[in-house]
Protein backbone atom coordinates (compact mmCIF):
# COMPACT_ATOMS: atom_id res chain seq x y z
CA UNK A 1 0.00 0.00 0.00
CA UNK A 2 1.77 3.24 -1.28
CA UNK A 3 0.34 5.63 1.08
CA UNK A 4 1.66 3.67 4.06
CA UNK A 5 5.09 2.54 2.40
CA UNK A 6 5.67 6.11 1.10
CA UNK A 7 4.17 7.77 3.77
CA UNK A 8 7.36 9.47 5.81
CA UNK A 9 9.25 9.93 2.53
CA UNK A 10 6.29 11.51 0.57
CA UNK A 11 4.14 13.49 3.49
CA UNK A 12 5.98 16.80 4.07
CA UNK A 13 5.31 17.26 0.46
CA UNK A 14 1.63 15.96 0.20
CA UNK A 15 0.78 18.00 3.65
CA UNK A 16 2.87 20.78 1.81
CA UNK A 17 1.00 21.16 -1.24
CA UNK A 18 -2.04 19.83 0.33
CA UNK A 19 -2.13 23.59 2.40
CA UNK A 20 -1.09 25.48 -0.75
CA UNK A 21 -3.46 24.20 -2.88
CA UNK A 22 -6.39 24.62 -0.30
CA UNK A 23 -5.79 27.58 0.67
CA UNK A 24 -5.46 28.54 -3.24
CA UNK A 25 -8.76 27.25 -3.39
CA UNK A 26 -9.86 28.97 0.07
CA UNK A 27 -9.16 32.01 -0.25
CA UNK A 28 -9.24 32.77 -4.25
CA UNK A 29 -12.43 30.53 -4.75
CA UNK A 30 -14.03 30.49 -1.27
CA UNK A 31 -13.36 33.83 -0.09
CA UNK A 32 -12.80 36.12 -3.13
CA UNK A 33 -15.46 33.94 -5.70
CA UNK A 34 -18.12 32.45 -3.78
CA UNK A 35 -19.50 35.00 -1.71
CA UNK A 36 -20.02 37.29 -5.19
CA UNK A 37 -22.05 34.70 -6.32
CA UNK A 38 -24.46 34.04 -2.95
CA UNK A 39 -24.51 38.24 -3.25
CA UNK A 40 -25.94 37.83 -6.77
CA UNK A 41 -28.45 35.33 -5.74
CA UNK A 42 -28.93 37.21 -2.34
CA UNK A 43 -29.89 40.58 -5.02
CA UNK A 44 -32.18 38.23 -7.21
CA UNK A 45 -34.09 36.82 -4.44
CA UNK A 46 -34.19 40.87 -3.13
CA UNK A 47 -35.22 42.02 -6.53
CA UNK A 48 -37.91 39.40 -6.91
CA UNK A 49 -39.43 40.03 -3.45
CA UNK A 50 -38.85 43.78 -3.73
CA UNK A 51 -41.03 43.63 -7.44
CA UNK A 52 -43.84 41.48 -6.17
CA UNK A 53 -44.26 43.92 -2.96
CA UNK A 54 -44.03 47.02 -5.80
CA UNK A 55 -46.58 44.73 -7.88
CA UNK A 56 -48.52 44.20 -4.55
CA UNK A 57 -48.64 47.79 -3.15
CA UNK A 58 -49.52 48.56 -6.90
CA UNK A 59 -52.49 46.65 -6.88
CA UNK A 60 -53.85 47.72 -3.04
CA UNK A 61 -53.21 51.27 -4.23
CA UNK A 62 -55.38 50.82 -7.25
CA UNK A 63 -57.95 49.23 -5.19
CA UNK A 64 -58.03 52.22 -2.63
CA UNK A 65 -57.94 54.72 -5.59
CA UNK A 66 -61.14 52.61 -7.03
CA UNK A 67 -62.41 53.27 -3.45
CA UNK A 68 -61.96 56.35 -3.13
CA UNK A 69 -63.28 57.16 -6.65
CA UNK A 70 -65.99 55.34 -5.56
CA UNK A 71 -66.95 57.40 -2.18
CA UNK A 72 -66.48 60.41 -4.28
CA UNK A 73 -68.96 59.26 -7.51
CA UNK A 74 -71.61 58.24 -4.54
CA UNK A 75 -70.63 61.88 -2.69
CA UNK A 76 -71.03 63.56 -6.32
CA UNK A 77 -74.09 62.07 -6.96
CA UNK A 78 -75.94 62.61 -3.21
CA UNK A 79 -74.85 66.56 -3.54
CA UNK A 80 -76.37 66.38 -6.96
CA UNK A 81 -79.27 64.96 -5.75
CA UNK A 82 -79.17 68.05 -2.78
CA UNK A 83 -78.88 70.44 -5.07
CA UNK A 84 -81.57 69.48 -7.28
CA UNK A 85 -84.25 69.09 -4.55
CA UNK A 86 -82.89 72.05 -3.48
CA UNK A 87 -84.02 74.13 -6.72
CA UNK A 88 -86.62 72.14 -6.80
CA UNK A 89 -87.64 73.46 -3.18
CA UNK A 90 -86.61 77.05 -4.00
CA UNK A 91 -88.48 77.06 -7.09
CA UNK A 92 -91.80 75.81 -5.37
CA UNK A 93 -90.83 78.68 -2.72
CA UNK A 94 -90.57 81.31 -5.13
CA UNK A 95 -93.53 80.59 -7.25
CA UNK A 96 -95.74 80.66 -4.11
CA UNK A 97 -94.53 83.86 -2.58
CA UNK A 98 -95.02 85.64 -6.01
CA UNK A 99 -98.59 83.70 -6.46
CA UNK A 100 -99.08 85.36 -2.59
CA UNK A 101 -97.71 88.85 -4.05
CA UNK A 102 -99.94 88.36 -7.64
CA UNK A 103 -102.95 87.55 -4.97
CA UNK A 104 -102.51 90.71 -2.75
CA UNK A 105 -101.98 92.59 -5.17
CA UNK A 106 -105.40 91.27 -6.70
CA UNK A 107 -107.10 91.61 -3.79
CA UNK A 108 -105.73 95.05 -3.43
CA UNK A 109 -107.02 96.09 -6.57
CA UNK A 110 -110.42 94.09 -6.19
CA UNK A 111 -110.55 95.96 -2.96
CA UNK A 112 -109.85 98.90 -4.58
CA UNK A 113 -112.61 98.19 -7.22
CA UNK A 114 -115.06 97.38 -4.81
CA UNK A 115 -114.40 100.46 -2.92
CA UNK A 116 -115.20 102.87 -6.35
CA UNK A 117 -118.15 100.68 -7.38
CA UNK A 118 -119.52 101.46 -3.32
CA UNK A 119 -118.40 105.21 -4.27
CA UNK A 120 -120.07 105.28 -7.43
CA UNK A 121 -123.45 103.74 -6.06
CA UNK A 122 -123.76 106.12 -3.29
CA UNK A 123 -122.92 108.96 -6.20
CA UNK A 124 -125.44 107.70 -8.36
CA UNK A 125 -128.03 107.11 -4.82
CA UNK A 126 -127.22 110.42 -4.21
CA UNK A 127 -128.12 111.78 -7.47
CA UNK A 128 -131.43 109.75 -7.13
CA UNK A 129 -132.16 111.54 -4.60
CA UNK A 130 -131.52 114.96 -5.94
CA UNK A 131 -133.31 113.92 -9.22
CA UNK A 132 -136.23 112.38 -6.99
CA UNK A 133 -136.01 115.38 -4.86
CA UNK A 134 -136.05 118.07 -7.83
CA UNK A 135 -138.91 115.55 -9.52
CA UNK A 136 -141.05 115.74 -5.88
CA UNK A 137 -140.67 119.39 -5.98
CA UNK A 138 -141.52 119.76 -9.14
CA UNK A 139 -144.37 117.38 -9.08
CA UNK A 140 -145.71 118.89 -5.89
CA UNK A 141 -145.11 122.44 -7.87
CA UNK A 142 -147.28 121.05 -10.40
CA UNK A 143 -150.25 119.49 -8.32
CA UNK A 144 -150.18 121.79 -6.05
CA UNK A 145 -148.94 124.70 -6.68
CA UNK A 146 -146.97 124.92 -3.80
CA UNK A 147 -143.96 125.61 -3.74
CA UNK A 148 -141.67 123.45 -1.71
CA UNK A 149 -137.98 124.40 -1.03
CA UNK A 150 -135.49 122.18 -1.85
CA UNK A 151 -134.14 121.35 1.60
CA UNK A 152 -137.90 120.15 2.49
CA UNK A 153 -138.10 118.03 -0.63
CA UNK A 154 -134.63 116.53 -0.27
CA UNK A 155 -135.76 115.45 3.32
CA UNK A 156 -138.41 114.18 2.40
CA UNK A 157 -137.33 111.72 -0.55
CA UNK A 158 -134.43 111.17 1.82
CA UNK A 159 -136.77 109.54 4.21
CA UNK A 160 -138.81 107.63 1.51
CA UNK A 161 -135.38 106.41 0.35
CA UNK A 162 -134.19 105.12 3.63
CA UNK A 163 -137.04 104.20 4.95
CA UNK B 1 2.71 -14.79 -23.14
CA UNK B 2 2.00 -14.94 -19.62
CA UNK B 3 5.74 -14.16 -18.83
CA UNK B 4 5.60 -10.82 -20.90
CA UNK B 5 2.56 -9.87 -19.62
CA UNK B 6 2.99 -7.41 -16.79
CA UNK B 7 1.53 -8.31 -13.59
CA UNK B 8 -1.40 -5.98 -12.73
CA UNK B 9 -0.75 -4.10 -9.30
CA UNK B 10 -4.04 -2.62 -8.28
CA UNK B 11 -1.73 -0.75 -5.95
CA UNK B 12 0.52 0.70 -7.96
CA UNK B 13 -2.19 3.32 -9.16
CA UNK B 14 -1.35 5.12 -5.78
CA UNK B 15 2.02 5.28 -5.88
CA UNK B 16 3.41 9.31 -5.52
CA UNK B 17 6.14 10.14 -7.61
CA UNK B 18 8.31 13.41 -7.85
CA UNK B 19 7.63 15.25 -11.09
CA UNK B 20 9.52 17.85 -13.54
CA UNK B 21 12.85 16.52 -11.62
CA UNK B 22 11.71 18.55 -8.37
CA UNK B 23 12.32 15.49 -5.93
CA UNK B 24 14.97 17.62 -4.06
CA UNK B 25 12.99 20.37 -3.37
CA UNK B 26 12.74 21.06 0.42
CA UNK B 27 12.15 23.67 3.05
CA UNK B 28 13.50 23.43 6.33
CA UNK B 29 14.98 20.14 5.80
CA UNK B 30 11.44 18.59 4.89
CA UNK B 31 10.75 17.28 1.06
CA UNK B 32 8.29 19.01 -0.81
CA UNK B 33 8.85 17.75 -4.01
CA UNK B 34 5.94 18.21 -6.52
CA UNK B 35 4.58 14.63 -6.94
CA UNK B 36 2.13 13.84 -9.56
CA UNK B 37 -0.21 13.89 -6.51
CA UNK B 38 0.07 18.06 -6.13
CA UNK B 39 -0.26 17.99 -10.05
CA UNK B 40 -3.71 16.40 -9.30
CA UNK B 41 -4.31 18.98 -6.57
CA UNK B 42 -2.99 21.67 -8.66
CA UNK B 43 -5.59 20.32 -11.76
CA UNK B 44 -8.28 20.20 -9.63
CA UNK B 45 -7.74 23.94 -8.09
CA UNK B 46 -7.49 24.99 -11.79
CA UNK B 47 -11.27 22.89 -13.01
CA UNK B 48 -12.98 24.39 -9.51
CA UNK B 49 -11.40 28.09 -10.43
CA UNK B 50 -12.41 27.55 -14.23
CA UNK B 51 -16.19 25.98 -13.27
CA UNK B 52 -17.15 28.74 -10.46
CA UNK B 53 -15.34 32.04 -12.56
CA UNK B 54 -17.72 30.67 -15.27
CA UNK B 55 -20.25 30.90 -12.42
CA UNK B 56 -19.50 34.76 -12.12
CA UNK B 57 -21.41 36.55 -14.46
CA UNK B 58 -23.54 37.60 -12.12
CA UNK B 59 -26.65 38.20 -14.23
CA UNK B 60 -29.97 38.78 -12.81
CA UNK B 61 -31.64 35.97 -14.86
CA UNK B 62 -28.95 33.34 -14.35
CA UNK B 63 -27.16 31.17 -17.66
CA UNK B 64 -26.86 27.36 -17.28
CA UNK B 65 -23.61 27.30 -16.11
CA UNK B 66 -24.24 29.94 -13.51
CA UNK B 67 -27.15 28.23 -12.35
CA UNK B 68 -25.27 25.17 -11.95
CA UNK B 69 -22.52 27.41 -9.49
CA UNK B 70 -25.49 28.82 -7.74
CA UNK B 71 -27.37 25.66 -6.63
CA UNK B 72 -23.92 24.36 -5.28
CA UNK B 73 -23.21 26.99 -3.50
CA UNK B 74 -26.74 27.02 -2.39
CA UNK B 75 -26.36 23.70 -1.15
CA UNK B 76 -24.04 24.61 1.05
CA UNK B 77 -25.50 27.51 2.43
CA UNK B 78 -28.93 25.75 2.88
CA UNK B 79 -26.63 22.91 4.68
CA UNK B 80 -24.96 25.25 7.07
CA UNK B 81 -28.03 27.26 7.65
CA UNK B 82 -30.14 23.85 8.52
CA UNK B 83 -27.07 22.30 10.58
CA UNK B 84 -26.03 25.69 12.51
CA UNK B 85 -28.38 27.96 11.19
CA UNK B 86 -28.02 32.11 10.86
CA UNK B 87 -24.11 31.74 12.44
CA UNK B 88 -23.08 28.95 9.76
CA UNK B 89 -23.25 31.68 6.91
CA UNK B 90 -19.70 32.46 7.69
CA UNK B 91 -18.07 28.73 7.51
CA UNK B 92 -19.63 28.87 3.67
CA UNK B 93 -16.50 29.46 1.66
CA UNK B 94 -15.05 26.61 4.22
CA UNK B 95 -17.01 24.19 3.47
CA UNK B 96 -17.54 25.13 -0.12
CA UNK B 97 -13.68 24.64 -0.63
CA UNK B 98 -13.82 21.25 1.48
CA UNK B 99 -16.89 20.22 -0.40
CA UNK B 100 -15.78 21.12 -3.79
CA UNK B 101 -12.00 19.91 -3.61
CA UNK B 102 -12.96 16.88 -2.39
CA UNK B 103 -15.79 16.30 -4.94
CA UNK B 104 -13.70 17.46 -7.91
CA UNK B 105 -10.37 15.63 -6.89
CA UNK B 106 -12.64 12.44 -6.60
CA UNK B 107 -14.70 13.11 -9.55
CA UNK B 108 -11.43 13.99 -11.75
CA UNK B 109 -9.77 10.89 -10.43
CA UNK B 110 -12.36 9.01 -12.08
CA UNK B 111 -12.59 10.43 -15.24
CA UNK B 112 -10.74 8.00 -18.14
CA UNK B 113 -8.17 10.21 -19.04
CA UNK B 114 -5.87 7.20 -19.66
CA UNK B 115 -7.55 7.26 -22.84
CA UNK B 116 -5.08 9.89 -23.23
CA UNK B 117 -2.55 9.11 -22.20
CA UNK B 118 -2.55 11.09 -18.82
CA UNK B 119 -2.87 8.36 -15.66
CA UNK B 120 -5.27 9.88 -13.12
CA UNK B 121 -4.60 10.28 -9.90
CA UNK B 122 -7.13 10.80 -6.65
CA UNK B 123 -5.35 13.09 -3.87
CA UNK B 124 -8.21 11.91 -1.75
CA UNK B 125 -7.17 8.09 -1.64
CA UNK B 126 -4.12 9.40 0.59
CA UNK B 127 -4.52 9.92 4.44
CA UNK B 128 -2.03 12.28 4.17
CA UNK B 129 -4.11 14.07 2.22
CA UNK B 130 -7.68 13.56 3.40
CA UNK B 131 -5.44 14.08 7.15
CA UNK B 132 -4.79 17.49 6.46
CA UNK B 133 -8.50 18.71 5.31
CA UNK B 134 -9.45 16.23 8.76
CA UNK B 135 -7.09 18.12 11.18
CA UNK B 136 -8.46 21.61 9.16
CA UNK B 137 -11.77 21.22 10.31
CA UNK B 138 -10.78 19.66 13.22
CA UNK B 139 -8.69 22.28 14.31
CA UNK B 140 -11.69 24.91 13.18
CA UNK B 141 -13.77 23.71 15.54
CA UNK B 142 -11.77 23.42 18.51
CA UNK B 143 -10.78 26.85 18.17
CA UNK B 144 -14.22 28.51 17.44
CA UNK B 145 -15.14 26.44 20.28
CA UNK B 146 -13.19 27.77 22.61
CA UNK B 147 -13.35 31.40 21.43
CA UNK B 148 -16.84 31.11 21.71
CA UNK B 149 -17.70 29.37 24.79
CA UNK B 150 -14.15 29.22 26.62
CA UNK B 151 -13.60 26.55 29.29
CA UNK B 152 -17.26 26.21 28.59
CA UNK B 153 -16.87 24.33 25.73
CA UNK B 154 -15.88 21.29 27.70
CA UNK B 155 -19.65 21.07 28.80
CA UNK B 156 -20.07 19.45 25.25
CA UNK B 157 -18.66 16.12 26.93
CA UNK B 158 -21.39 15.94 29.28
CA UNK B 159 -24.48 15.49 27.65
CA UNK B 160 -27.89 16.77 28.51
CA UNK B 161 -29.71 14.17 31.22
CA UNK B 162 -26.38 12.78 31.58
CA UNK B 163 -27.16 10.38 35.40
CA UNK B 164 -24.74 11.79 37.77
CA UNK B 165 -23.48 8.34 38.76
CA UNK B 166 -22.56 8.01 35.01
CA UNK B 167 -20.83 11.42 35.53
CA UNK B 168 -17.44 9.00 35.27
CA UNK B 169 -18.00 7.02 32.24
CA UNK B 170 -19.72 9.09 29.76
CA UNK B 171 -17.47 12.16 30.17
CA UNK B 172 -14.83 9.69 29.10
CA UNK B 173 -16.51 7.96 26.30
CA UNK B 174 -17.78 11.30 24.85
CA UNK B 175 -13.99 12.68 24.76
CA UNK B 176 -12.96 10.03 22.98
CA UNK B 177 -15.51 10.40 20.26
CA UNK B 178 -14.47 13.59 20.04
CA UNK B 179 -11.11 13.21 19.61
CA UNK B 180 -11.64 10.14 17.17
CA UNK B 181 -13.34 12.82 14.79
CA UNK B 182 -10.30 13.82 12.73
CA UNK B 183 -9.05 9.90 12.49
CA UNK B 184 -12.84 9.14 11.29
CA UNK B 185 -12.88 12.10 8.65
CA UNK B 186 -10.23 11.22 7.16
CA UNK B 187 -9.99 7.46 7.13
CA UNK B 188 -13.48 6.99 5.95
CA UNK B 189 -12.97 9.55 2.53
CA UNK B 190 -9.78 7.35 2.17
CA UNK B 191 -10.78 4.34 2.39
CA UNK B 192 -13.94 4.91 0.66
CA UNK B 193 -11.79 6.14 -2.37
CA UNK B 194 -8.91 3.53 -2.46
CA UNK B 195 -11.56 0.47 -2.04
CA UNK B 196 -13.15 1.46 -5.25
CA UNK B 197 -9.93 2.72 -7.14
CA UNK B 198 -8.95 -0.85 -5.65
CA UNK B 199 -11.71 -2.53 -6.84
CA UNK B 200 -11.93 -1.14 -10.23
CA UNK B 201 -8.36 -2.17 -10.82
CA UNK B 202 -8.78 -5.93 -10.13
CA UNK B 203 -11.75 -5.90 -11.75
CA UNK B 204 -9.93 -4.36 -15.17
CA UNK B 205 -7.44 -6.97 -14.45
CA UNK B 206 -10.08 -9.69 -14.52
CA UNK B 207 -11.32 -8.32 -17.87
CA UNK B 208 -7.70 -8.25 -19.19
CA UNK B 209 -6.16 -11.57 -18.02
CA UNK B 210 -9.71 -13.42 -18.97
CA UNK B 211 -9.39 -11.49 -22.78
CA UNK B 212 -5.90 -12.97 -23.17
CA UNK B 213 -6.84 -16.34 -22.25
CA UNK B 214 -8.93 -16.88 -25.66
CA UNK B 215 -12.50 -16.12 -25.89
CA UNK B 216 -14.11 -18.55 -23.86
CA UNK B 217 -12.95 -17.31 -20.47
CA UNK B 218 -13.18 -14.10 -22.01
CA UNK B 219 -16.73 -15.10 -22.42
CA UNK B 220 -17.31 -16.47 -19.02
CA UNK B 221 -15.52 -14.34 -16.83
CA UNK B 222 -14.01 -11.25 -19.09
CA UNK B 223 -18.04 -9.96 -19.82
CA UNK B 224 -19.54 -10.11 -16.43
CA UNK B 225 -16.65 -8.66 -14.82
CA UNK B 226 -16.56 -5.79 -17.60
CA UNK B 227 -20.61 -5.25 -17.59
CA UNK B 228 -19.54 -5.24 -13.44
CA UNK B 229 -17.15 -2.62 -13.49
CA UNK B 230 -19.05 -0.36 -15.44
CA UNK B 231 -21.94 -0.90 -12.91
CA UNK B 232 -19.31 -0.09 -10.27
CA UNK B 233 -17.80 3.19 -12.35
CA UNK B 234 -21.47 4.24 -11.73
CA UNK B 235 -21.19 3.86 -8.00
CA UNK B 236 -17.77 5.19 -7.57
CA UNK B 237 -19.44 8.59 -9.10
CA UNK B 238 -22.31 8.09 -6.69
CA UNK B 239 -19.76 7.50 -3.53
CA UNK B 240 -17.73 10.31 -5.09
CA UNK B 241 -20.65 12.84 -4.13
CA UNK B 242 -21.75 11.29 -1.09
CA UNK B 243 -17.56 11.36 0.79
CA UNK B 244 -17.89 14.75 -0.16
CA UNK B 245 -21.43 15.53 0.95
CA UNK B 246 -20.28 13.30 3.96
CA UNK B 247 -17.01 15.44 5.02
CA UNK B 248 -18.90 18.29 4.51
CA UNK B 249 -21.92 17.57 6.71
CA UNK B 250 -19.67 16.18 9.64
CA UNK B 251 -17.44 18.99 9.40
CA UNK B 252 -20.48 21.45 9.51
CA UNK B 253 -22.14 18.72 12.43
CA UNK B 254 -18.79 19.69 14.87
CA UNK B 255 -19.51 23.48 13.95
CA UNK B 256 -22.22 23.24 14.92
CA UNK B 257 -21.45 21.83 18.74
CA UNK B 258 -18.77 24.53 18.24
CA UNK B 259 -21.08 27.18 17.86
CA UNK B 260 -24.43 25.96 19.97
CA UNK B 261 -22.54 23.35 21.80
CA UNK B 262 -25.62 21.21 22.68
Amino acid sequence: MPQIAQFSDTVASQVFWMLVFFGLIFFVIGRGMVPKVMATMEARDQQIAADLAAAEAARSAADAQEEAWRVQANAQRAEAQALIAKAKADAAQAAEARLAAANTVIDARVGEAEGRIAAARGDALKEIETVAAEAAGDIVARLAGVTVDAAAAQGAVKEVLNG
Amino acid sequence: MAAEQAKVDPMHQFTIEPLFGTDHWSIAGYNIAFTNSALWMAIVSTVLFVFVAGGLKRQLVPGRWQMAVESLTGFIDNLLAANIGPAGKKYVPYIFSLFMFILFANLLGLMPLALFGLHPFTPTSHFSVTGVLAVLSFSIVLIVGFARHGLHFFSLFVPHGTPVWLMWLIPVIELVSFLVRPFSLALRLFVAMMAGHVLLEVLSSFVIDAANAGPLWGGIVGLPSFILMVSICALELLVAGIQAYVFALLTSLYLNDAENLH
